[in-house]
């Protein structure tokens, strides 16, 4: 029943961003009365092709065709007018505007000289009723109605301009089932109704229950294009990650380490969750045990450290430090209670361009103690040498600035802020994303040393070698949730741990 | 049930303004004799019709989520140029008139473009046009111009009868006419609706299409037109020009505004609640002017101690609003 024609195609797009190619030859193909998924991690380019399709970039090379007409989109309005409407993540309307409004701000009906507003209302409430079955009070401010709600007006909003095309990108991140049920059965009419939906998701199990086709994007490259129903989970992630299936083996096993037989648990966490952010979980980190995180990006790794380390605040659940309960509800809490955290955004949350290693490094021991009890500066070069020889940073000259070192360099600082303060359980994520595999071997070794000394280390990471060779305990997030956790023996292999990333194992 | 409550939060802060209004009407009323009088309300208008003029002006910058700092100095500079052109160039009323009012709307209109295409705090630019225009009053004359012209004076002293033998002045004819049109434009234009997206959030106005810039650019203008009226009415009011006009009085018509019940941070208010922002203004001075013995400087500290109280009363309507949305969202 499918069109053999596609609605809107998608050539040899390339995007250059000064010094990035964002985009390199990435086709798209979209057929009227389709959902069609958008595949890859994060940065493989799946928001730059929505903004180029969009408007709000121009693409250096390629063509765009709608509708059998070849068009060139330079603005998000011309993209509405031609028929491509997006609903954004973050809803893109004003909370402080009647529902109605919403629908029709821009293309207001006017009668004699003024806004109809009789009209309008009445317009929007049938729109949301036939279209979206969806019954409620339009002349009420949007804020007054919850964000999945936000979300089907945002719908309406495009579907009003008599969209051909319509983008949802990441919608249902900030929605709970019951939402994601209601958002979905709308979707699915409005597929019957043959528009041409594009489907940007993170969670594997919406994709398989909502598309029927799906574009694979790879660090800006297209990968490929398939049915939803003919891959399998566990090919579209290796697809998504860049790892061959068959190159899988699995061998390079970290040597068993006997060293750690020493049981006392330095964390419990139980129960901990967080709406929108992460299912409940427990976690258990022994004292001197480097537990692996795993997962695709944006499956919920980052938000699970995050909570840990009192960065966001817990809805519910308990933590338990050395055996008694602690309540990490903010940085500082979890710091005072032996916890340090080495963000994943080294440039934004990390590192201060502007002020040398030193400076960087003495940061979080200064900010422990207290900002009047000001460490000598005698000591501060003492302490920066001593940690610059450990962890073999270059150049070794205390008084360069941050901003002037390669990110293996200025990683490593980072990791001796927190070092300085001898923590009990160091939360590392994606500590050596994007930096050189000499300095990653480094930090690996580090880890281990570490850990033997009796520091906890839990390592987030999407290099799954990587978790292999370093951690006693893995545990797997999916679609914001924790999935798995195992201990890392010796029957653990690669494919095993892909299969739990992927879902849809026993 | 629900309309009845949503209907409240909404009208919230107009109501709690209109409701200061009548009490502070009764508390004068009950202390002093001759005050409650159909003659000292219409006075409100009387006094304040230039004040109503830049605040309606005021309300949409403010409501577009900007600020204008200019107002105060564009009726000096205008009540100069009109002053100046009428008695020292000698020209017609019919001239001075549309003149005068072009420099608002043109300092406006510029102040507009500024803070448009080079992306500018609307704070920063519409403080060097407060500067400049205040400048510019000094550049024309340093001493204050008395105007000596029938058509001003008839403007100055003609009073409409409105029955019982109460009256009101041609200015206040020309401040209500424009409450009407500008809460017809708030309500029932494009321009009107695009102001409050604006306000609401502008990378949602310009994502969901709307002209922006355009709308920005115009905001500014109204706003200097608005300015450029207030200073004629203040011309008929004081006929004279001089530099030293309305020192200081954007701060009263942004105290205006906010007490009024516009939102500082812009998306929410009402023209209307502007002017009753203004009556209120013009109530505390009446209430000092009858008391007698007090200086006229507690008017500035009564207005203070308002503008604080109204400030912290948005902020907990904002916050019970916020919380009554995610109690919705997470039922």
């Amino acid at each position: 029943m499918k069109e053999q024609t596609p609605l809107l195609i998608m050539e040899g797009i390339t995007k250059e961003f000064p010094g990035v190619k964002a985009l390199t030859d990435v086709q798209l193909n979209l057929y009227p009365g389709e959902v069609h998924a958008l595949m890859g991690e994060n940065g493989a380019g799946k928001s730059t092709l929505i903004k180029v399709l969009t408007g709000v970039y121009t693409f250096d090379e390629g063509s765009v065709t709608l509708d059998g007409k070849s068009i060139r989109i330079t603005s998000p309005l011309e993209a509405q007018n031609l028929g491509i409407s997006t609903v954004y993540q973050e809803v893109n309307l004003c909370t402080n505007l009647t529902v109605a409004e919403n629908i029709f701000i821009g293309r207001e009906i006017i009668k004699r000289g003024r806004l109809d507003w009789k009209e309008m209302n009445k317009q929007a409430k049938e729109l949301l009723k036939t279209r979206l079955n969806l019954d409620i009070d339009v002349t009420k401010l949007l804020s007054f109605y919850s964000v999945a709600i936000q979300q089907m007006i945002a719908i309406a909003r495009s579907l009003q301009i008599s969209a051909k095309v319509l983008i949802l990108d990441e919608p249902t991140s900030s929605l709970d089932q019951n939402e994601v049920n209601q958002l979905f059965d709308v979707i699915r009419k409005l597929k019957k109704e043959g528009l041409a939906i594009i489907f940007v998701s993170h969670f594997l199990d919406q994709i398989y229950e909502i598309t029927d086709r799906l574009t694979v994007l790879r660090n800006g490259e297209w990968i490929g294009e398939f049915k939803t129903n003919e891959i399998e989970r566990l090919e579209l992630v290796s697809k998504m990650i860049g790892k061959d299936l068959n190159e899988l083996k699995s061998g390079e096993r970290r040597t068993s380490n006997k060293a750690f037989e020493r049981k006392r648990p330095f964390l419990q966490g139980k129960n901990i969750s967080k709406k929108g952010k992460i299912a409940p979980f427990d976690m258990d980190i022994q004292e001197g045990e480097i537990v692996g995180l795993a997962g695709l990006l944006g499956s919920g790794r980052t938000e699970l450290a995050r909570l840990l380390f009192g960065a966001d605040k817990a809805d519910t659940g308990e933590i338990k430090i050395n055996g008694s309960m602690a309540n990490l509800a903010s940085p500082k809490q979890a710091i005072s209670n032996g916890i340090a955290f080495c963000s994943e955004n080294r440039k934004t949350e990390g590192i201060i361009g502007d002020l040398t290693i030193r400076e960087n490094m003495i940061l979080a021991m200064q900010g422990l103690q207290g900002w009047f009890k000001y460490i000598p500066r005698k000591r501060q070069i003492e302490i920066a040498d001593e940690y610059i020889k450990l962890l073999n940073i270059n150049p070794p000259n205390p008084e360069q600035l941050i901003k002037n070192l390669s990110g293996g360099n200025q990683q490593k600082v980072l990791l001796a802020r927190w070092l300085i303060t001898n923590p009990k359980l160091l939360i590392l994520d994606e500590p050596t994303r994007g930096i050189d595999v000499g300095a990653k071997a480094e930090i690996q070794k580090l880890m281990l040393s570490l850990s033997k000394e009796g520091m906890s280390v839990l390592f987030v990471s999407s290099e799954i070698e990587e978790v292999l060779r370093t951690c006693r305990k893995i545990a797997v997030l999916r679609d914001h949730k924790k999935v798995y956790e195992f201990e890392n023996d010796q029957q653990i292999t690669q494919k095993d741990i892909m299969k739990a990333m992927a879902g849809g194992m026993t | 049930m629900t309309k009845g409550f949503q209907l409240d939060s909404k009208h919230l802060p107009l109501a709690a303004t209109i409701g200061l209004f009548i009490v502070m009407f009764l508390f004068g009323s009950l202390r002093y004799t001759g005050f409650f009088s159909t003659q000292v309300f219409l006075n409100l208008f009387i006094d304040n019709a230039f004040l109503i003029v830049v605040a309606v002006g005021m309300t949409f910058v403010i409501l577009s989520g900007g600020i204008d700092l200019s107002v105060g100095s564009i009726i000096a500079l205008t009540s100069m140029v009109a002053a100046s052109l009428t008695m020292n160039a000698q020209l017609s009323p019919a001239l001075v008139i549309p003149l005068s009012l072009l420099v608002g709307t043109v300092l406006g209109f510029s102040m507009g473009c500024l803070i448009h295409y080079f992306n500018l705090q609307p704070f920063i630019v519409t403080l060097a046009g407060m500067f400049l225009a205040r400048g510019l009053c000094y550049l024309i004359n340093v001493e204050s111009i008395t105007i000596n012209n029938e058509f001003f004076s008839f403007m100055a002293s003609t009073r409409i009868p409105v029955g019982g033998g109460n009256f009101i002045s041609i200015s206040v004819i020309i401040a209500l006419l424009v409450v009407v049109a500008a809460i017809f434009v708030a309500h029932f234009t494009k321009f009107g609706r695009n102001v409050y997206a604006l306000g609401g959030s502008e990378q949602s106005a310009l994502l969901m299409g709307l002209p922006v810039g355009k709308t920005k650019i115009l905001i500014y203008t109204v706003s200097g037109f608005c300015s450029s009226l207030a200073g004629l009415i203040f011309t008929f009011y004081m006929l004279s020009g001089y530099g030293l006009h309305a020192n200081g009085l954007e701060l009263d018509t942004i105290a205006a505004v906010v007490i009024g019940g516009t939102l500082l941070t812009g998306g929410a208010g009402y023209v209307a609640g502007s002017v009753v922002g203004v009556l209120i203004l013009g109530i505390i001075q009446t209430v000092i002017v009858f008391e007698g013995t007090l200086s006229s400087w507690w008017t500035k500290i009564a207005i203070g101690g308002l503008l604080l109280l109204f400030i912290v009363l948005q902020r907990v309507i904002v916050a019970r609003s916020k919380t009554t949305q995610t109690s919705i969202a997470s039922h």
